[in-house]
């Protein structure tokens, strides 16, 4: 077998439309929500069409938008970064008749301009082994529950939900206009046996961004000890150690932060900050959360101007104003002691009531 | 009719949103391993934590990452999912498929593992989820000798490099993002398939200022698509969306960060100060049929992206303010070769490049790499005077 053979090369995987125009597109319109329509400068056109999709799909469901894409797109389509598909054709007859196809596997079309777009997520307990929350589940719901917003623009601007499983945040969710994340909120139980059978102790001390773990004290002892006052339960040591698990069942649940942004579209891209400390576990559908979500989701929809993403409109008003209109509780532990913390404080009377 | 073994799960199944359960489902009367996923997947729902085991090193052979071995911590409940490894499998740039090459992974995965997968996972990759132990091997064989895919980087490695759209589709696009990222993909698959690193590094490649693939946020070294000169104005489209009812002034003009845009009311043209543009791309985005991107194009490199763990999370900060990007990207490989040595030397285990800067400081990594210090690498200047005076030679 070869190795190092490295990705099939992408010219190989473009749609006719695209490679008769490779970099020579001159501008698009959204025809509709999912529907764009790009024209090159030579007259060229190709519309595309986007579809909502789980991140977990069988390869039958593979197969079937393969179908789709046979049928419609003459054998390509592709994926967008937030695990949409995007179903391409230069013929502007087969739009139509390709939206319906798609609509009779009950596949939703939409996720352009300012809707909410598909939710970026991990793998929770689908197949982490670091999870504290499921992330497919929770996704599956709010989802569920913002349908209406995924196929239309009516939004002040493009909202970007994401989720990650653990403060690993695969996939770094950090930056996005809502933002959530599981979390544990009790100390690792340290296995002492074990530790000395698969941890290499100084990684483990090294691992902890507040220094909270030591030797065990006892020289006899290949372990180490957690002060539990100095730990956050972020969970680094058991990713090196897997003896000092941490997962807990009613200590696990998730937090949401809001206001992040990647683009450099008017602002500069902004890290997610803390709105709701804790919200349980509460399988299957994780009703908390998605109530929550949707709650920020309305108020910001109500208030912010258009062009403004959720982030701008929070640094516009003010975050005493988003925790107001939100109802949200603002709590000590809102306010950073990490690293940097002073930075994020008000130096400033500028505030408002 | 006997009732449901997965109550739960079965909740998931219901409301407009496509099911994951349901793409489950699919696979799990033909694949045990499926079916088993349910289980356990109803089980972590009862019990509220995961049902899997930390780690576990399996690979296939000449790789040292690509696979990430997963074992069940309830391997007599659920036999079938006792191991279920996972393959990233390196997706063609920009995520552009045909069919044919998408039905093969399909089939290989058919015949070797769960018929489940992810796309795509978060770095890029497809995520191939849930293949045993001894099938790892066949399974890349097939991969790579039937269906023409390579596996993605896991570990101390480059991660799978990963590109927006690109010229492909987009008007905006100032590199050609996608040979970008299949030229490095595949120059660096040594540094890709063999952990030899503290910890792991990413590229990520953006056409335009707008960074549809997160770089910014997510990648040690984003390369991002930027213009030199003016941005382009067709004074006929402006007026044409003016005429259709934009608010120019309230929507375009007056969301300027900079204030670069004026509207000439008595010639009836929009003007934009060049100097004072700092290519947000909002005004393109407002009006793609009248605005563009300049015609000098090139990239704006970063560096320092991260997620949270360990000393935070951080946003890349800009390395080199204009490189051009032509192929076979000599200027750009120098660079990052300088980098990747550098780091290498310096860096504890599992620190990523932006923490060993916050730690060694940028004076001294702009020293080692050779480049001048620039007043677009910083928003402002230090005010704290603790200022070092390294001996001439240092």
């Amino acid at each position: 077998m070869a190795t190092d053979i490295g990705p099939p090369d992408f010219r190989e995987m473009m749609h006719p439309a695209l490679k008769e125009n490779y970099g020579k597109w001159k501008y698009h319109e959204i025809l509709r929500p999912g529907v764009l329509k790009h024209v090159s400068e030579t007259g060229g056109e190709v519309y595309t069409v986007r579809v909502g999709s789980p991140r977990l799909v069988s390869i039958d469901f593979i197969r079937d938008i393969c179908d789709i894409a046979d049928k419609y797109c003459d054998g390509h389509l592709r994926f967008t970064s937030r695990h949409s598909i995007e179903f391409m054709t230069a013929d502007e007859s087969k739009v139509q008749p390709l939206i319906d196809e798609i609509k009779s596997y009950n596949l939703p079309v939409g996720g352009t301009g300012t809707s909410v777009t598909n939710i970026v997520h991990t793998q929770g307990w689908v197949h982490c082994h670091s999870a504290a929350t499921d992330a497919s589940a929770p996704v599956k719901a709010i989802m569920d529950e913002l349908y209406e917003y995924f196929g239309s623009m009516t939004l002040p601007a493009q909202l970007r939900i994401a989720f990650a499983c653990c403060l690993n945040m695969c996939g770094a969710i950090h930056c996005s206009d809502i933002a959530i994340v599981g979390i544990h909120r009790r100390p690792p139980k340290v296995d002492d046996e074990r530790v000395g059978a698969v941890c290499e102790i100084p990684t483990t001390l090294a691992s902890c961004p507040t220094g909270a773990i030591r030797r065990h004290p006892d020289a006899n002892v290949k372990s180490v000890v957690v002060n539990e006052e100095r730990c956050m339960y972020c969970g680094n040591c058991f990713t090196v150690c897997p003896a000092m698990p941490i997962a807990d069942a009613e200590g696990d649940g998730v937090a949401i932060y809001v206001g992040g942004k990647v683009s450099n579209a008017r602002t500069g891209p902004m890290f997610s900050r803390l709105a709701i400390p804790f919200l349980p576990n509460t399988p299957p559908r994780w009703p908390e959360t998605v109530d929550a979500v949707k709650n920020i989701v309305e108020v910001y929809a109500q208030h912010a101007r258009k062009w403004e993403r959720v982030g701008e409109w929070i640094e516009r008003v003010g975050w005493e104003t988003f925790f107001r209109l939100t109802g949200i509780p603002f709590t000590e532990q809102h306010i950073d002691d990490f690293a940097h913390a002073v930075g994020t404080f008000r130096t400033t009377t500028n505030f408002k009531w | 009719m006997s009732d449901s073994e997965t109550p739960m799960l079965d909740e998931l199944e219901k409301g407009p949103w496509p099911s994951f359960v349901t793409e489950i489902k699919r696979m799990a009367d033909r694949k045990p391993a499926a079916k088993d996923l349910l289980g356990q997947m109803e089980l972590s729902f009862r019990d509220k934590v995961t049902h899997w085991k930390h780690g576990g090193i399996v690979g296939v052979t000449g790789y040292g990452g690509g696979v990430i071995g997963r074992y069940s911590d309830s391997p007599e409940q659920f036999p079938n999912v006792a191991a279920f490894h996972t393959f990233r499998v390196n997706q063609p740039s920009g995520w552009l498929y045909s069919t044919k090459a998408l039905r093969k992974v399909c089939d290989v995965w058919e015949k070797y593992g769960s018929g489940l997968t992810n796309m795509h996972g978060s770095t890029g990759d497809i995520i191939l989820l849930g293949a045993n132990t001894e099938n790892l091997q066949p399974a890349f064989n097939a991969l790579s000798d039937e269906a023409g895919f390579d596996l993605g980087g896991s570990g101390s490695v480059l991660r799978t490099p990963s590109c927006c759209i690109g010229p492909a589709r987009c008007e905006w696009s100032c590199i050609d993002t996608l040979d970008l990222c299949n030229d490095l993909t595949h120059t660096y698959q040594d540094q890709l398939h063999r952990p030899a690193w503290p910890y792991k590094f990413k590229f990520k490649i953006a056409g335009c200022p707008n960074d549809c693939v997160a770089s910014i946020a997510r990648a040690d070294m984003p390369i991002i698509g930027t213009w030199r000169d003016s941005l382009r104005i067709d004074q006929d489209a402006v007026r044409e969306y003016v005429a259709n009812g934009l608010d120019l002034q309230g929507e375009v003009i007056s969301r300027c960060p900079t204030d670069a845009l004026e509207w000439d009311a008595a010639a009836k043209e929009l003007k934009v100060k060049a100097e004072d543009c700092v290519r947000c791309m909002h005004c393109i985005n407002r009006m793609p049929k009248a605005i563009r991107p300049g015609v000098e194009k090139g990239a704006t490199i970063l560096i320092g992206g991260k997620a949270p763990i360990m000393r935070g999370a951080l946003l890349s900060w800009v390395l080199v303010p204009f490189m051009k990007m032509e192929p076979p990207y000599t200027e750009f490989k120098e660079l990052v070769e300088k980098i990747w040595d550098w780091w290498d030397e310096n860096a504890r285990t599992r620190e990523r490049v932006g923490e060993l800067i916050e730690r060694m400081g940028m004076w001294r990594f702009l020293r080692d790499i050779g480049l001048k210090p620039l007043p677009q690498m910083v928003f402002q200047p230090r005010s704290n005077p603790y200022v070092f005076w390294p001996e001439e030679g240092e």
